[in-house]
């Protein structure tokens, strides 16, 4: 119960408990209806009451009485367990839940919504699900996106080996939409992987009927079946239910705070359109073909990298803070070609002369940095700064996490910035490339 | 036909739906007009039931309720914005929208809540790009003193206004979206109305409140949906009763369907009538059929209802029978419509093959068939609504939502929606209705329209016909207000508000340029003598084509002003010498003739009543 002071002691004194149907009398009114939880920031000094008309109503509880009129059957939620038939004409598909709710199950008594996360509530919800594979389904943690953390991407990584070691024909990935392009970059360099790993979520959330879940989902299982073995994100292509786009891991970006199609390849084609379940790969593309890969697991990663976006006016004390409580490493966000004020360029000499790398990226986020072009740039250059070339800044940030968990080595480190793991980056600027 | 309402136990409830006038739509901030401007954006959507409708794994059912879920939106690029696409959060509640209910509510004596939380109330029929319909409780328990006696306003609410449906084309229904979001108040009453006169009265009752406040006018704004039960019939609910005249007619047909279907089901009891779970094939028996629309069909399927002979084409209504009530249900799933033994032989269908059929399927002396034709699965899926609502026959009358026909008939629309199907919406913050905010708004309620009219014939000795013309067209502040200021006869400034503003701008005019001052300089001229009653229209017209210019001006310019009292003398003295003859030869009898000529000349620009003196004593100085 998530009632606060007067209303939890004005409940308690009268016996009550959420789901019982009361009747509460004000001066000219009685509300009779069933007592209801209360969203956890509203206010003290009123409780919830649904009306038998299904509305829900705000009662002030001040100079109110309060009577039960019957116990509430606790609420029971879910459904019984279902035997899902395995076909073994079909592929095996592992199912992981990062958090998010792929599928809900809304308890129109009291109005509350249960994130279900088990393989029959998920079959329940899109039963059609079992036109296209067999199905292994767990729930790996339950956070939101936005709290999701690099040690996450670890635990990730590791369940998704474990599944492909264990016979998965490909592996797809629920999770919230706010950080998924993190995580599918920090799958990309973490696994080499045999099958198809598809990363995927919804915008609006599973419990409408206009959510984009199912239809995320189901063309997730088409992209986790196909020939690309590749970590890829799966969402919405545009605002039609109609086509998914399929974009690597390492070059994609949530773009819009709300709409279905977020997610974009940044500097880059999606790798494939996903159809009335058909899978067309962009002919131009060079994917990993599955089982091209033996299965490799390297989840070392460092934590302690900074991320800073520059401004103008941006002083010097935003580098000095990260070198002097000790971060290993820093990505910034520079304006334009990969530019900072020059007051900061000091500040990352004195990184270089501490051995920690600083990768520069730009806040353009379409295009390439180039820092030679004017001379604060070439100045940034020689105070030892890598170029994040064509990559997004998160996907920078969590390459650099995981370059300085692979090596303590200034060099090293800079050496791995410059390679390409994982499609990170490329050497041509396609005139294709924007605003898609 | 008069029933004997009473006995039948018949109760009626009313809900009302009123589009409210506020400037933007109830969670963001587009307008709250509609648009028939082309769209600039078709977005193409699907809707799925939510689980806790699915209950068991069943595929067939999802296909079922997914059949026609297929959406395409009309988006507008001014006029529409992500909220209503359903690609963004709702914004916080319209104020505006919310006070409009609280003084609604004051007006009908309800208690408002402590605290509004908005809901979503599942509906996938598309008409909501979210699959859900957002609404409130404003208030409950309120009344209305009406001449049938006390009638009870069990709730207000406020809620979004559906998309409007388009087309429905190659497996798509089409939506635009101008009207999702506006604010709309649903008024219930409870069932407590016993004769179809009473409902009329309180329909009208109602809307007489709601035109009283800030609410949209003209069609499509307001919509009246009629809850309908007799004693051993079901409760019904009809929806878009759009002529308060039709109310009586609906709910005697209602009651006489109500009648009918409890006969078919007392005769289908004594029959032991049976709907038999089979669905046959009778693609071999009719390959050879003449039947156009057989011959077109895919396959031909049928079913067999024991027990049912001549009760589908039992008459429920006026020219419908039981039999269209289950061809409604068979729509929905695709269809077009059925054919049932009661009307056969019949479109291109034989005696010989009815006879067929008869045959094959066992048809008995008072078993009935009911054949689809259509592609296989629509084919099976219409006969398997086609077995559920013969069954329901059984029963009597079926709990249903129905739409109101134009003749006072009604038509199956849906089943009556379950109460509980709503959920908080947590993408808006609860709302905190208080008294700060409740008191300025109870204290300045407007004046009820009836009230209003009385009030004003009586203070400005207006016709009955001006005062309900000014305050139908909400056109009785402006009165007042010119009133208040201007000394001036009532009747001309009521008649310029109430009639020629109408017409001016049919003409093509903007009236919405004339404000409270330009009116009041009109009217003031018209006070001093400047201008003529028969002026001031013309004067209006003028003064919307050049608003910023002084009104003598304009009058001036458009030669509308009056001339002096000489100067009308001269015009007249001149006139009448020009027919000397005629006036000594007629006497007074000229003075038609010459009143004529005179007005001709004089009009606006000199008082009738001058004219017809000066004119007389013109003519009495010849004579």
């Amino acid at each position: 119960m998530t009632y606060k002071k007067n209303s939890e002691n004005y409940i308690e004194n009268y016996g009550l408990s959420i789901g019982d149907t009361i009747k509460v009398h004000k001066e000219d009114i009685t509300y009779t209806g069933i007592l209801l939880d209360r969203p956890e920031d509203a206010d003290d000094g009123y409780i919830v009451i649904k009306l038998s008309s299904g509305y829900n109503i705000g009662v002030a509880i001040e100079d109110t009485t309060a009577e039960l009129v019957e116990k509430g059957d606790k609420p029971k939620i879910g459904y019984d367990e279902t035997e899902i038939p395995h076909d073994d004409s079909k592929q095996n598909i592992s199912i992981v839940s990062t958090g998010g709710t792929v599928s809900s199950v809304i308890d129109y008594r009291t109005g509350a919504v249960h994130p279900k996360f088990t393989a029959s509530d998920l079959v329940k919800a899109n039963p059609e699900l079992l036109d296209y594979a067999n199905y292994n389904v767990k729930a790996l943690y339950n956070i939101l996106s936005e709290d999701m953390k690099p040690e996450y991407w670890v635990k990730a990584a590791e369940e998704v080996a474990n599944d492909i070691s264990n016979g998965a024909d490909g592996v797809v990935i629920a999770h919230g939409t706010d950080t998924m392009h993190y995580t599918s970059a920090a799958l990309s360099f973490m696994l080499k992987t045999p099958v198809p790993i598809v990363i995927t979520g919804a915008q609006r959330s599973s419990d409408r009927p206009s959510s984009d879940a199912n239809i995320n989902l189901i063309d997730s299982v088409i992209a986790a079946k196909s020939d690309i073995a590749e970590v890829c994100v799966c969402m919405h292509g545009s605002l039609n239910d109609k086509y998914t786009y399929l974009h690597k891991g390492t070059k994609v970006r949530k773009m819009h705070t709300s709409r279905r199609d977020t997610f974009r390849s940044i500097n880059a084609q999606p790798i494939a359109k996903i159809e009335n379940k058909k899978v067309s790969i962009n002919p131009d593309y060079d994917y990993t073909k599955r089982g091209a890969n033996e299965l490799e697991l390297n989840t070392d990663i460092e934590e302690k990298v900074g991320f800073i976006k520059s401004f103008p006016g941006i002083s010097q004390e935003f580098i000095e803070y990260h070198i002097d409580k000790g971060y290993k490493g820093l990505v910034i966000e520079g304006t334009g070609l990969g530019h900072v004020p020059n007051n900061l360029i000091d500040s990352f000499k004195r990184a270089q002369d501490e051995k920690i790398p600083i990768v520069m990226t730009s806040q353009c986020l379409y295009g390439r940095v180039n820092m030679n072009v004017y001379s604060t740039g070439r100045n940034i250059l020689d105070a030892g700064v890598i170029s994040g070339r064509d990559m997004t800044p998160e996907t920078t940030y969590v390459k650099l996490c995981w370059a300085l968990g692979q090596s303590d080595d200034y060099e090293n480190v800079k050496e791995i910035m410059q390679t390409n793991i994982a499609g990170e980056f490329s050497q041509k600027s396609s005139i294709k490339d924007f605003l898609n | 036909m008069d029933f004997d309402y009473e006995k039948l136990g018949l109760k009626m409830g009313l809900e009302i739906h009123q589009q409210l006038n506020s400037q933007h739509k109830l969670f963001c901030p587009c307008k709250t007009e509609l648009v028939d401007d082309e769209f600039s954006e078709l977005v193409q959507r699907k809707l799925r039931p939510t689980q806790s409708e699915l209950g068991e794994i069943d595929r067939a059912a999802l296909q079922e309720s997914l059949r026609g879920l297929n959406f395409k939106y009309e988006n507008f690029e001014k006029h529409t914005c992500l909220v209503e696409n359903d690609d963004e959060p709702p914004h916080s509640l319209n104020e505006e929208a919310l006070d409009i209910c609280i003084t609604i509510a004051c007006l009908m004596n309800m208690h408002i809540v402590d605290e509004f939380h908005t809901m979503r109330k599942q509906v996938i029929d598309g008409s909501n790009t979210g699959g859900f319909q957002r609404t409130g409780m404003v208030a409950t328990d309120g009344y209305l003193d009406t001449p049938y006696g006390k009638v009870i306003i069990e709730s207000l609410g406020l809620e979004e206004d559906a998309a409007r449906r388009v087309e429905t084309k190659d497996g798509f229904t089409e939506f635009r979206l101008d009207r999702l979001g506006i604010p709309l108040a649903e008024i219930t009453t409870d069932p407590s109305m016993h004769h179809p006169d009473q409902v009329r009265e309180v329909a009208y009752m109602l809307g007489q409140i709601l035109r009283s406040t800030n609410v949209k006018r003209g069609l499509g704004t307001i919509r009246q949906d009629l809850n309908i039960s007799i004693a051993e019939g079901a409760r019904v609910e009809i929806k878009g009763v759009q002529d308060l005249d039709l109310m009586a007619e609906i709910v005697n047909r209602e009651v006489q369907r109500q009648l009918e279907l409890i006969d078919i089901k007392k005769q289908l009891q004594d029959r032991n009538a049976e709907v038999l779970d089979e669905i046959h094939d009778l693609d071999e028996l009719f390959e050879d059929t003449e039947s156009k629309i057989l011959k077109s069909a895919e396959t031909i399927k049928a079913v067999v209802l024991k027990g049912y002979d001549g009760l589908i084409g039992h008459e429920v209504q006026p020219g419908r029978r039981f039999g269209t009530e289950i061809a409604s249900y068979a729509k929905k799933r695709g269809v077009s419509g059925i054919f049932h033994s009661d009307e056969l032989p019949a479109y291109g269908i034989t005696q010989e093959e009815v006879d067929k059929v008869n045959d094959f399927l066992n048809i008995g002396e008072d078993d009935a068939f009911i054949i689809v034709a259509h592609d296989e699965d629509i084919a099976i899926s219409a006969l398997e609504e086609v077995k559920r609502r013969a069954s329901l026959g059984l029963e009597g009358v079926v709990e249903e939502t129905r739409k109101a026909l134009d003749d006072g008939n009604t038509e199956y629309m849906r089943p009556l929606p379950t109460a509980n199907r709503m959920y908080l919406e947590t993408d808006i913050p609860l709302f905190k209705i208080t008294d700060d905010r409740i008191e300025p708004i109870a204290n300045n309620l407007p004046e009820l329209p009836d009230v209003k009219q009385a009030r004003i014939i009586e203070e400005y000795k207006l016709s009955e016909d001006l005062a309900t013309q000014l305050v139908k067209r909400q056109e009785a502040d402006m009165f007042e207000a010119i009133l208040a200021d201007v000394d001036v006869d009532a009747t001309p400034v009521a008649s310029l508000l109430a009639y020629d503003l109408r017409e001016i701008k049919r003409e093509g005019h903007d009236i919405n340029v004339l404000t409270l001052n330009h009116f009041k300089d009109i009217f003031t001229l018209l006070a001093d003598g400047k201008i003529a009653k028969d002026s001031v229209r013309k004067l209006a017209i003028e003064t919307i084509k050049t608003p910023d210019e002084n009104i003598s001006e304009i009058a001036e310019k458009n030669n509308l002003t009056m001339l002096s009292e000489e100067d009308v003398v001269s015009i007249i003295s001149e006139i009448v010498a020009n027919n000397e003859g005629m006036v000594k030869e007629r006497q007074m009898g000229a003075m038609g003739p010459l009143m004529g000529m005179c007005m001709k000349q004089l009009k606006g620009k000199a008082d009738g009543s001058l004219v017809n003196k000066v004119v007389r004593e013109e003519i009495q100085k010849l004579i």
